[in-house]
């Protein structure tokens, strides 16, 4: 019982470095994390869109979430990652982060909501913020980060 | 009974005979003696009656039960096929295909009423047989006379013929009994039983049709007949047999005995034998002309049918799926050998899987290819209609429907081609007037061809009528502002009838409801583009225009030519390679500051690849060029690249609908060695 309660008002988020700061990603949305691959550049297309990758066989489209939310470029480190992501289970894209640190778990109330200015310009990618020992997680919103596909 | 799970059946055959009938009725309007035509049309209304009865479909049954009729008296020659029938006839197969394709979406037949086609079928009828006119409107289902004295056909055997003998040298009345139950009786059995019971105070009953044991067993319909003999007359035992309750009708009479009459009776019993008696429309005349109905059985035998098996199209995706990724570990065997540079035995197997997976996959494709006719055999119809709904006369001929497409495609191309026919027949064809005027035939044609081409499958959509006027093109759009005047200025006549194709652009003087709201041909391009195909025109101003539409035979694997532009790897199609010609740098001429190179006295304009995708090109210029020559219908295009690395066949995969900027990639193949190449696409290129 105790157990049934706990996983009903907590979320398990992969927290990543990205910029020296912390992000969290639902682990819903999670497939796979695997090292930095060879990445084959699309000509023409939007410029956070780094390319595509193989992933056994299949052709992934990788998206560079610092160009993406309009950090400055950085080389890939050893701890360079790819998170294979699937948004709505059907469309998976790879998403680059800096670092993949660790697995938390958040409680309802260790969640925050952010409040967001309707007259910022860039969309709110982060619509909360959890606290995990001391530290803020950003929690970003995969469905907002990809949602305005069409613009770059 | 649940149904349900014959929901499926039904529609599909629904479909196809509603598609025969569709053809027969084509057939019948022209041809309006041919007996084969008027058969196919009585067994597809019978067998649609029986499938609608049998779902439960009653007003679908009701419809096909009155055209059943009709043509069973057109099949006994009693009423002649007249021009207004054939309209009456295509009207009731419009509301019959509504019916369907209200059950397809709703497994409810709807609420049309199809109450004015059954009386305007009835009043054919009627026309037909005028004496029994008025009864056969009164009641609900309308028998003839002569249909109704079924015991007609009652088969004799020798016993019978003795006892028949024997009555009659007693002086008594032998009489032929058919009885009609009511349609609403519930107990049939029971009323059966009561009026045996009755006729058997009377007399003596001889034989029944059905026989008394299947009667019992409530093995009939509504009707069932018999000899009987008795002492009483007539009228008496009809009104014993009509003080049965639920008894619709009964027909008494004196049965005429001679042996002559015993033949006919005999043949016609031996043609029911096979048939539900109460199906059989045509007893009198089967009696009056047993030979004319014999010889006539051959055509209604059932035309042979390709065997097939209907397979889920998701079934095929996933063997599709596998023999992609058969073709991909393949390829990365083939590499693997390649670069050890071992002449091993290995080799040898490799070569072997290499010709097993490309029959594999030419077979599996072939499973998903269908004749394009599904789609096109819907189309006379349509020009029929138009015809009359535009009051202009006109023609299709098509060519082709066997031409075979990979089924998706199949499945898409039925609305474009619907689109491109419509509009030769609104906008294309001229008037009768008009046409009679300019000295053309006063009936308009138009086409529908279909072939093979390469690895395309080419359809056209060609008429006779008055073309595309250039000019009014033009002028439409610089009224609309679609193009500037100076713009204008510079357009070839290719380019304006391109213009066509833009969203929101009609010609049409008059909006009618056929086309002509100004979509259409951008909705034509837009899905024939969608499914990599590619639409173009050609047009002389009087004469008629030619819309050409091209399509690849498959989607999914392709043969392809792997190009290497600034150390990335590029695969171009092999279907729209023309050569690969080496260019020396001086070659290239400039026309309005374009690079062109003259090849065999065609005039080619250039593109360098590498600043279309971006990259560095990986060679010097003074070197000379690799030019791959790729053409687009007409249309001839050099694509400069830096490396040619040979011919593969690769397997298409998406790219994200995340990468949807991107218009000259068509998708990406993994090769061999597990790197991905990006596939070009020519079409957008040029």
């Amino acid at each position: 019982m105790e157990e049934l309660r706990a996983a009903y008002e907590t979320t398990q988020f992969i927290v990543v470095k990205l910029n020296d700061e912390q992000y969290g990603i639902d682990i819903k949305y999670i497939d796979n994390i695997i090292r930095m691959q060879q990445i084959y550049r699309v000509p023409k297309v939007q410029q956070y869109i780094k390319g595509v990758i193989n992933l056994r066989g299949e052709v992934i489209p990788v998206i560079s979430i610092r160009a993406k939310m309009g950090f400055e470029q950085v080389a890939e480190t050893k701890a360079t990652r790819i998170i294979i992501v699937k948004i709505d289970g059907s469309d998976t894209v790879g998403l680059i982060v800096d670092e993949v640190k660790e697995v938390v778990t958040l409680e309802a109330s260790q969640v925050e909501k952010v409040s967001y200015d309707a007259k910022e310009e860039k969309p709110n990618y982060v619509p909360a913020v959890g606290k995990d020992k001391g530290e803020l997680i950003s929690l970003l919103d995969l469905h907002t980060l990809f949602a305005e596909k069409e613009n770059s | 009974m649940d149904v349900s799970q014959y929901l499926d059946i039904f529609l599909d055959e629904s479909k196809e005979h509603l598609q025969t009938l569709s053809d027969q009725l084509m057939i019948l309007e022209q041809e309006p003696e041919n007996m084969d035509t008027i058969n196919e049309i009585f067994r597809a209304a019978h067998s649609l009656k029986g499938m609608a009865g049998t779902m439960g479909y009653k007003r679908m049954q009701a419809l096909t039960h009155e055209m059943e009729n009709v043509f069973s008296e057109v099949r006994n020659n009693t009423i002649k096929v007249q021009g207004n029938m054939v309209d009456i006839l295509f009207q009731c197969l419009d509301t019959l295909e509504e019916y369907v394709d209200n059950i397809q979406n709703t497994t409810e037949e709807g609420d049309n009423d199809n109450e004015h086609l059954v009386k305007s079928l009835k009043g054919i009828l009627n026309g037909g047989q005028e004496e029994s006119g008025d009864k056969a409107s009164s009641s609900s289902a309308p028998v003839e006379e002569g249909d109704k004295e079924k015991w007609n056909t009652i088969k004799i055997g020798s016993a019978e013929e003795t006892v028949i003998r024997a009555a009659k040298d007693q002086g008594k009345n032998v009489l032929g009994i058919t009885v009609y139950v009511q349609e609403s009786c519930i107990l049939k059995a029971a009323r059966a039983f009561l009026v045996f019971k009755a006729l058997e105070e009377l007399g003596e009953i001889i034989v029944s049709v059905p026989s008394a044991q299947d009667i019992e067993d409530e093995k009939f319909e509504y009707d069932f007949s018999m000899l009987f003999v008795t002492d009483s007359s007539i009228d008496k035992v009809a009104a014993a047999v009509k003080n049965v309750s639920e008894i619709k009708d009964a027909f008494v009479a004196p049965f005429e005995y001679d042996s002559a009459k015993k033949e006919e009776a005999v043949q016609t019993g031996v043609q029911e034998t096979d048939k539900k008696p109460v199906k059989e429309k045509s007893g009198k005349v089967a009696v009056a002309a047993p030979k004319q109905q014999e010889a006539k059985k051959p055509a209604v035998s059932k035309p042979i049918v390709n065997r097939t098996v209907r397979v889920d199209i998701e079934k095929l995706d996933v063997l599709m799926n596998l023999v992609s990724e058969l073709i991909i570990a393949k390829n990365s065997l083939v590499a693997a050998s390649n670069t050890e540079g071992t002449r091993n035995a290995a080799s040898e197997h490799i070569e072997y899987l290499e010709s097993v997976t490309t029959n594999l996959h030419e077979s599996v494709m072939k499973v998903r290819m269908v004749p394009i006719e599904s789609v096109v055999v819907k189309f006379p119809k349509m020009i029929r209609d138009l015809s009359k709904k535009l009051d202009k006369k006109m023609q299709l001929f098509m060519s082709g429907e066997e031409t075979e497409l990979d089924r998706t495609v199949v499945d898409e191309i039925g609305d474009p081609l619907m689109h491109l026919l419509r509009n030769s027949a609104d906008h294309g064809l001229e008037s009768s007037e008009v046409r009679l005027e300019r000295g053309k035939p006063e009936v308009g044609s138009i086409y529908l061809d279909a072939y093979q081409d390469g690895n395309n499958v080419v359809i056209e959509v060609r008429d006779d009528g008055n073309g595309i006027d250039v000019e009014a093109v033009k002028e439409k759009a610089l009224s609309r502002g679609t193009i500037t005047p100076e713009q204008a200025e510079s357009m070839s006549d290719k380019d304006i009838i391109d213009l066509l194709f833009k969203p929101s652009f009609s010609t049409a003087k008059q909006v009618s409801d056929i086309s002509g709201r100004g979509v259409g041909l951008d909705v034509v391009k837009s899905k024939i583009e969608s499914l990599s195909g590619e639409v173009e025109v050609k047009t002389q101003l009087g004469e008629g225009s030619t819309f050409i539409i091209r399509l690849p035979l498959t989607l999914a694997i392709i043969q392809a030519l792997m190009v290497e532009v600034g150390h990335e790897k590029y695969a171009i199609s092999l279907g729209t390679i023309q050569t690969i010609e080496d260019i020396a740098p001086e070659e290239i001429k400039f026309v309005q500051a374009k690079e062109v190179i003259n090849l065999r006295g065609a005039v080619i304009p250039l593109i360098r690849l590498n600043e279309v995708l971006d990259i560095e090109s990986s060679k010097s210029p003074e070197e000379s060029l690799i030019v791959v020559i790729v053409k687009k219908g007409d249309k001839l295009a050099g694509l400069v690249v830096d490396e040619l690395m040979g011919q593969q066949e690769i397997v298409i995969k998406s790219l994200s609908k995340y990468i949807n900027k991107c218009k000259i990639i068509s998708g990406a193949t993994i090769l061999g060695d597990g790197e991905i190449a990006l596939i070009l696409d020519t079409n957008a290129l040029i």
